[in-house]
C-alpha cells in the first residue's frame, strides 16, 4: 500500500482527496493545510506519494516542492491546482513535481493521475 | 477594459463556471445574460468567496451561492458535514477554482490571492471604484448564485 499525504488549503478538499472512490491501494498519513506544516509532517510520515495544492497561506505549493523533494526523494509529487496555464504547470514539474492535475477533478482522474505516477 | 475584451473575459468565466458545475455533476445549470452591477452596491448571497487579482489585470472576482446550494454540492462531494465552517471552505474553493482556471486564457500573470470568505456581510465586500463589474448569473434548480468580475 502506498503511503499518501494530502496538502491544500481547503478542509473540503483535503477530505474529498481522502475519501475518493477506488483509491484502496493508498492509505492516507497525514494531511497538511499548507507548505510549512506539509514539511513538518513529510519528515514524520516519509510519504511515498504527495498531492499538492500551489496557492495556499504561509507557504504556497511552488516554494514547499523542492523541500518536500529534498526530504522525500523517492516520493512521487501531484500537484493539485486550479491554476490551469501551462506556465504553471511546467513550473511546477521543473520545481520537482511530477504530474499535475486540474481542480475541478473527478474520483476517476484522480484515481488515473494517482495511480500513473505509482506506477512510473 | 474595453467592450470586446469585457466579452472575451466573460465568456473565460462562463466556460469556467460551466465546466465546474459540470464536474460536480450539475447537469442542468443555467447561465444567465451578464449585467452590470454598481460598485457601490455588491450583492451577496449566504455565502461569498473572494479573490483578489493582481498582475496585468487588477481587481477581484468573487462567488456568492445560497447555503442550500452549497449543502448540496459538499454532499455530492461525499462530505456529511454540512456545518458553516465547510460551506465557507467550499465557496472559497470555489472562487479559487474559478479564477485559476481563467489563467488558461489569460496566463500567469493572471495572479489570484488565496479566497478571503464571507457570510453575508454585503459591507465588505469592496469592490473596485471606476471599473465596470459584471455579474454572472447561474441557476441551478431553485438555486440562484452569482459570479461577479471586476477588472481594470
Amino acid at each position: 500500500m502506498k503511503r499518501l499525504m494530502i496538502v491544500d488549503d481547503s478542509m473540503v478538499i483535503r477530505r474529498r482527496i481522502s475519501r475518493a472512490h477506488g483509491l484502496d491501494a493508498y492509505e492516507v498519513v497525514g494531511t497538511a493545510e499548507d507548505g510549512a506544516n506539509a514539511i513538518e509532517l513529510a519528515r514524520e510520515t516519509l510519504p511515498d506519494m504527495i498531492t499538492i495544492d500551489l496557492t495556499m497561506p504561509n507557504m504556497d505549493g511552488t516554494e514547499a516542492i523542492p523541500v518536500l523533494a529534498s526530504i522525500c526523494p523517492n516520493a512521487r509529487i501531484l500537484v493539485v491546482s486550479a491554476l490551469s496555464d501551462k506556465a504553471t504547470a511546467i513550473g511546477a514539474l521543473a520545481s520537482g513535481a511530477h504530474g499535475f492535475l486540474c481542480k475541478p477533478f473527478t474520483d476517476e482522474e484522480l484515481k488515473s493521475a494517482l495511480n500513473e505516477l505509482a506506477e512510473d | 477594459m474595453s467592450k470586446s475584451k469585457e466579452q472575451d473575459t466573460i465568456e473565460v468565466f462562463i466556460d469556467s463556471v460551466s465546466h465546474f458545475y459540470q464536474q460536480m455533476g450539475l447537469a442542468e445549470m443555467e447561465i444567465g445574460v451578464p449585467y452590470l452591477l454598481d460598485s457601490n452596491q455588491p450583492i451577496v448571497s449566504d455565502f461569498t468567496g473572494i479573490i483578489g487579482i493582481s498582475g496585468r489585470h487588477r481587481g477581484c472576482v468573487y462567488y456568492t451561492c445560497p447555503k442550500a446550494m452549497l449543502s448540496y454540492i459538499l454532499i455530492a462531494l461525499g462530505e456529511k458535514d454540512v456545518g458553516p465552517e465547510h460551506l465557507g471552505d467550499l465557496v472559497g474553493e470555489i472562487a479559487n477554482t474559478l479564477a485559476g482556471n481563467a489563467r488558461k486564457t489569460f496566463g500567469s500573470d493572471f495572479m489570484i490571492s488565496v479566497p478571503v470568505v464571507l457570510q453575508g456581510e454585503p459591507d465588505k465586500v469592496s469592490l473596485p471604484k471606476n471599473t465596470r463589474c459584471v455579474v454572472i448569473p447561474t441557476k441551478w434548480k431553485y438555486y440562484q448564485s452569482i459570479i461577479v468580475v471586476a477588472l481594470e
